[in-house]
């Protein structure tokens, strides 16, 4: 784990139209395993941040509980953040956002905290359309407890303890469609060419847009069985012994062309299948993005790309039909109606 | 047979003026609500001191629910056990109705259908009128005819208790202001009711309103309109809530005044955001993310939402975090009984959460209270950024209280407490947000997007040290739990004061309560002086308590302290709290659900 970050930049390091260069977008260093799909992720999200050109302070990072929820500690230092409880994320940002609608707010959450404890809260956040960009880091597993089985996991996969999963996975991507939300994609932590137009889509779609990320577990889910797994880190486990060995390597990383079904080899020469959406694809079917998933579902490829978006949504404030000022801006002048007003109150109580 | 009795009314010859009980059985969901209303307010509008008790189902249709009414010029409006006068609308009930009248007392009941020798007692005046009779031969329509029937029995009882036409006329102008058609088919059944009993009995009775002038600038509200009218001046934004008997009336208020005095005059927009959550812990996370990002933010719930949101409200005592949370505490524990009374979350809320947690708690007695102190806890949890719970009850919440009207100051401005401006920020070398500059433990906070380089900060549940960076060292952790408690002790001189009966001490024995034990405690000290008994006294408003708590106690030998629960909570927090020793409390103490009466204190004192 590397535990420190040279201060020292590349002088002419490009800057974007702020002013800023990327490191600005940066976070503090990341205590998750060497290799974490996570940090991938983190990275993109500075990479979107930066190259849109977003002023840094006017974020807000919100997260819930789990290894994906420590990730807003590494990115965006600028950046007000909030770790909350387990599973509750979305709450406090509704609140947050509520309080003011200027801000970009980016939730990250895992497949524990939003499939399990905050599945109520995942799915009535996506009902009130939250202008916000929700990531589920999603690797199939517990990481932070040490590798139970999570509700994303696949039926049948084995956890690293050896036990066999019975329960088949809930799938965020479809479940979020079919609650309407107004912008689901898929991805790999490991594309970042495809994450990246992704995340920078999400951040400009003005409603709710849910990104599922799988990414994968280097430390907990990498057994044979587990679809979620990159098995390469195998042989390195097994010649220490430890359960909880946490090996050293860089992140995979492998790109592919549009519409076709592609094979990530993984190290031990396992694979993780990836369909991606074609060009014919048409992302505002929310019918016929529904059965693509489900089919590939059948066939144990994961769709990526744009699922479904719908471009007009109608999103929290304009349901509330809140004021333009953000509500935190307003003060006593506005807030309060005064004692005139207050005399007439109590005339309706006599 | 009936009728003749009640011509031989007033069997004990005793005239009670202005000072009787009389309870209305109805059925629930039949409209009783509405013409038990226009009989209270009417005695109101006469100047005379009165207060309603709902004693209602957990049920929308078909079961019994009590309206309880307390008329009394000396102002003492606690509950009294005992009624002097049964209105009898309901054969569910019929048993108990007539077992609980007064020796001496009267009953009125439907006499369309014949009343059966079982409920006949010697000793009570019978009153029987043929109502659903009455209604069916004046009213077509099935649903007016139900109403209107409750109508006629308040119309024959003004008659018999001496209520001015005038008031029950006056009532109803204002009841229905901008729906006048309904005035006069209300007008007609109430002197159907008046002239059936000029036809029959001999009226008024001994026991009558009499016209005073007592009633003042009083106004009669109920204390969660009150909390919701004190929300909107309080300044909140944001109101996120999940429908819980008997807390629902205070954000639907809130909700209901914003609507009027929220409104953007230019776009019609809402300056402030009414959400219904999917639950508890959705309603408690949302008002705690508009904490944090600046904007004054509340949720309102009972008991059972309280114990979901204990999880939210140690993130919020530990992240720091102003949020306002209102507890109509109702009978517990679990589901308990959801219409009825009491005030069993104190310990509750004080210790609200897993870990070393300790919140800042409000009492608030009245109506009045609890618009003062609902637009106070604003201030409050923005000044200490910590959650404030405020403990109502269903009595005081859902039950109309005569109160002092309210007032605001117009020259208030709300305080925000320590926020940090981008200005300010350039100023500061090294933000900390857990730093304790100022010696009083409570550090200094930034709203997210002020500065592009400085103040932002990663909040979190974890432990952190003074500049918000998770860490585990075990220096860093006790020296921010130990700024908390300096925080905590701060809140003691900040929080509402105690109110004490003397201006100095009288007696080494005292008598303490909170909330709405304040009407029962209030008359069985008078009661109790009568006899003889004298006993200084002070009403707790807030914990933590204040030096001046602790001084009071201290003074005192013996305590009584009077409390609607099992477990004597506020006497436990007493002990904790400030180390008294146990024996010189002495809980008085009343847990059935229904609210206190001061012959139950008195009954626990002697």
């Amino acid at each position: 784990m590397t535990f420190y970050k040279p201060s020292f930049r590349h002088p002419e390091l490009p800057k974007n139209k702020l002013g800023y260069t990327s490191a600005e977008y940066e976070g503090v260093i990341s205590t998750l395993c060497a290799g974490c799909g996570h940090d991938s992720i983190s990275t993109a999200i500075v990479q979107a941040c930066f190259e849109l050109d977003i002023e840094p302070h006017k974020v807000a990072k919100l997260s819930g509980i789990g290894c994906s929820s420590k990730t807003p500690a590494y990115f965006l230092s600028n950046s007000h953040g909030f770790n909350s409880v387990h599973g509750r994320m979305p709450a406090v940002a509704t609140g947050a956002n509520l309080a003011n609608k200027e801000l970009l707010y980016i939730g990250v959450s895992g497949d524990g905290d939003s499939a399990s404890i905050g599945m109520g809260q995942f799915v009535h956040v996506i009902r009130k359309n939250l202008n916000m960009v929700y990531i589920c880091m999603n690797n199939g597993v517990y990481g932070l407890t040490k590798g139970q089985d999570s509700a994303t996991a696949d039926v049948g996969s084995i956890s690293k303890a050896g036990s066999v999963n019975p329960y088949p996975p809930i799938d965020l991507a479809s479940l979020a469609i079919e609650l309407g939300a107004s912008f689901v994609a898929q991805s790999f932590s490991g594309d970042k060419d495809q994450l990246i137009p992704l995340l920078k889509a999400a951040i400009n779609h003005p409603g709710f847009a849910f990104l599922n990320v799988v990414s994968p577990c280097v430390t907990f889910n990498n057994n044979p069985g587990s679809t979620k797994s990159y098995q390469f880190a195998r042989e390195h486990a097994a010649c220490t012994g430890r359960a909880d060995y946490v090996p050293v390597m860089d992140p995979i990383t492998k790109s592919y062309g549009e519409g076709e079904v592609t094979t990530i080899e993984l190290h031990d020469g396992s694979a993780l299948q990836f369909h991606k959406l074609d060009n014919e694809w048409n992302p505002e079917d929310r019918l016929s993005a529904i059965s693509a998933l489900k089919r590939a579902e059948e066939k144990q490829e994961v769709l990526t790309g744009l699922l479904y978006i719908n471009r007009n949504p109608k999103e929290l404030h304009n349901i509330l039909n809140t004021s333009d000022t953000p509500l935190n801006r307003l003060n006593e002048a506005t807030l309060c109606p005064g004692n005139d007003i207050l005399q007439d109150i109590n005339e309706g109580f006599r | 047979m009936l009728e003749s009795q009640a011509l031989a009314a007033d069997k004990t010859g005793t005239t009670k003026v202005n000072d009787f009980v009389i309870r209305f059985a109805n059925v629930n969901g039949t409209g009783s609500a509405s013409a038990n209303f226009l009989f209270t307010k009417a005695i109101f509008r006469m100047g005379v001191p009165v207060t309603p008790k709902n004693i209602f189902p957990s049920n929308i249709q078909g079961l019994p629910t009590w309206y309880e009414v307390r008329v009394n010029e000396n102002g003492w409006l606690g509950r009294r056990e005992g009624v002097d006068f049964m209105v009898c609308m309901n054969p569910q009930s019929m048993h108990q109705d007539v077992a609980c009248v007064k020796p001496g007392g009267y009953f009125l009941y439907d006499s369309s259908k014949h009343l059966h020798d079982e409920f006949i007692r010697e000793d009570i005046t019978y009153f029987g009128i043929p109502l659903m009779d009455m209604s069916n031969a004046a009213f077509t329509d099935p649903r007016q005819r139900q109403l209107f029937k409750n109508v006629i029995y308040v119309g024959a009882l003004s008659a018999l208790l001496n209520i001015e036409f005038t008031a029950l006329e006056n009532v109803l102008q204002s009841q229905f202001k901008g729906k006048e058609k309904l005035i006069s088919p209300n007008i007609k059944a109430l002197q159907m009711g008046v002239d059936y009993v000029k036809e029959h009995f001999e009226f008024p009775l001994n026991m009558r309103v009499e016209r005073r002038d007592l009633v003042k600038d009083s106004i009669m509200i109920d204390g969660n309109t009150a909390c919701g009218i004190g929300a909107v001046y309080g300044g909140a934004t944001v109101c996120a809530w999940y429908p819980i008997t008997p807390s629902t009336s205070t954000p639907e208020a809130f909700n209901e005044y914003a609507s009027k005095f929220r409104i953007d005059p230019i776009t019609g927009k809402k300056n402030y955001a009414f959400v219904q959550a999917e639950d508890e812990l959705s309603a408690i996370g949302m008002a705690i993310g508009a904490g944090w990002n600046g904007a004054r933010s509340f949720t309102a719930t009972s008991g059972p939402g309280v114990s979901l949101m204990n999880e939210f409200l140690g993130l919020a005592y530990f992240a720091e975090i102003p949020v306002v949370l209102i507890d109509i505490q109702r009978t517990g524990p679990s589901t308990g009984m959801p219409t009825r009374t009491q005030q069993s979350d104190v310990m509750e809320a004080a210790y609200a959460s897993h870990g070393d947690t300790k919140h800042i708690v409000l009492f608030p007695s009245t109506p009045k209270e609890c618009f003062d102190f609902t637009a106070e806890s604003f201030d409050l949890a923005e000044q200490l950024q910590t959650p404030i719970l405020l403990l109502s009850d269903l009595d005081l919440g859902m039950n109309d209280h005569m109160s002092e009207p309210l007032k605001w100051d117009d020259n208030r401005t709300f305080k925000r407490g320590k926020v940090l401006s981008a200005q300010d920020l350039e100023k500061i070398e090294n933000f900390g947000r857990y730093l304790d500059v100022d010696g009083d433990g409570i550090p200094y906070r930034t709203y997210p997007g002020t500065h592009p380089t400085k103040g932002s900060y990663f909040t979190r549940g974890t432990s952190k040290n003074e500049y918000a960076k998770y860490t585990e060292d075990s220096d860093s952790y006790k020296k921010n739990m130990d700024r908390l408690l300096v925080k905590f002790n701060t809140a003691k001189e900040m929080v509402p004061a105690p109110h004490f009966y003397q201006d100095e001490k009288k007696s080494a024995t005292a008598i303490v309560f909170y909330g709405t034990s304040i009407y029962a405690a209030e008359e069985a000290m008078h009661i109790l002086q009568k006899q003889g008994m004298v006993m200084d006294a002070m009403r707790i408003k807030s914990f933590p308590f204040s030096k001046s708590v602790e001084e009071f106690v201290n003074s005192h030998d013996k305590i009584y302290v009077v409390e609607q629960n099992r477990d004597a909570q506020l006497r436990s927090l007493m002990m904790i709290e400030m180390g008294i020793n146990p024996n010189k409390l002495i809980p008085v103490l009343n847990y059935n659900g229904m609210p206190i009466t001061a012959d139950d204190i008195i009954s626990q004192i002697k």
